[in-house]
């Protein structure tokens, strides 16, 4: 058996079909979820896709916070089931406090689309243990609210805990405090980033590295060996 | 009917780039003088019944819950004048 990751579709979600393929393509089975159900059919793990979740209205992720869906992901996910926020997934999950601090409009005020590379921060995390701690890898960055701010005392406690997952490397693409890419809570189940691993698992596309692959491998991983 | 108004602002000291950039495009219009811009959010919000403490209180909780987030913004609650009374 293997294990059902499960990929929600809000209003306006733009990378489910992606992270689907990605789910599988990393060898688990990828079942859909409707922001409307409450019901996560079982699923062992949810991943929260990029895009622009009801038209990104009064702020990226505020309103997808609220959906049917979320009751049961922000439950499950208190209690110990992986989830996973990739890029508008991210700014749901602060929206949600399942992770502290906020997403703000890049500093520079322009779209960025383009390669990036990260520092993998932490390796322990639900998502992160087929990378090596301080691995640098290269996947899409897309976004215009990618912009990651905390309070300094929020931003001391991530770093102090190991809780910065990811930082941007060679320069900062958005103004994000710190350099801060991605973080996880406090137990590692629920990662955010902003960057998105589910473009960059199949050699044919892109730039042709598979550096993403390795988030839905670990979490494959750890789900069937759990 | 009662209206009442939600300012959304941010934090003071979080960066807004989008105030910035209007501040600057300022002097280049001929408007002189402004030496900062800051940019925020105003709701108004069509209160159905009396708008007495409870109401308020609703439309606090609400704010404080939805229309701002309170880890980068403030917000303040007002009451505006009777629909009626406005031409």
């Amino acid at each position: 058996m293997t294990a059902r990751i499960g990929v929600i579709t809000f209003p306006g979600t733009l990378d489910d079909r992606d992270t689907q393929r990605a789910v599988r393509v990393a060898g688990a089975e990828a079942v859909p979820l409707w922001h409307r159900d409450k019901d996560l059919k079982q699923v062992d793990a949810v991943v929260l896709p990029g895009g622009f979740s009801y038209g990104d209205y009064l702020r990226a992720g505020a309103i997808s916070r609220f959906s049917p869906v979320m009751e049961t992901v922000i439950e499950q996910a208190r209690a110990g089931m992986p989830v996973l926020g990739i890029c508008n997934g991210f700014q749901v999950l602060t929206e949600t406090h399942l992770l502290p601090g906020a997403m703000l409009r890049n500093n520079h005020l322009h779209f960025i689309c383009r390669d990036q590379k990260l520092r993998v921060e932490n390796a322990t995390t639900a998502w992160t243990t087929d990378y090596a701690a301080g691995q640098e890898i290269s996947v899409p960055l897309k976004n215009i609210d990618g912009r990651y701010v905390a309070d300094e005392r929020t931003l001391d406690m991530l770093e102090a805990e190991g809780r910065v997952a990811f930082r941007y490397l060679d320069g900062n693409p958005n103004g994000s405090l710190r350099d801060i890419a991605g973080i996880t809570n406090e137990t590692g189940n629920v990662v955010g980033l902003m960057p998105h691993p589910e473009h960059a698992v199949e050699p044919l596309i892109g730039t042709g590295r598979t550096d993403g692959l390795g988030f839905f491998t670990s979490i494959l991983k750890k789900l069937v060996n759990a | 009917m009662a209206r009442v108004v939600v300012d959304v602002m941010l934090k003071p000291e979080i960066l807004d780039p989008q105030g910035q950039a209007v501040q600057r495009a300022l002097p280049r219009l001929g408007f002189e003088g402004i030496t900062d811009v800051r940019q925020g959010k105003r709701f108004e919000l069509e209160v159905e019944g009396p708008v007495d403490e409870a109401a308020l209180a609703r439309i606090h909780e609400m704010a404080e819950t939805f229309l701002a987030n309170t880890v980068i913004e403030d917000f303040t609650v007002r009451v505006d004048e009777p629909a009626e009374a406005r031409s």
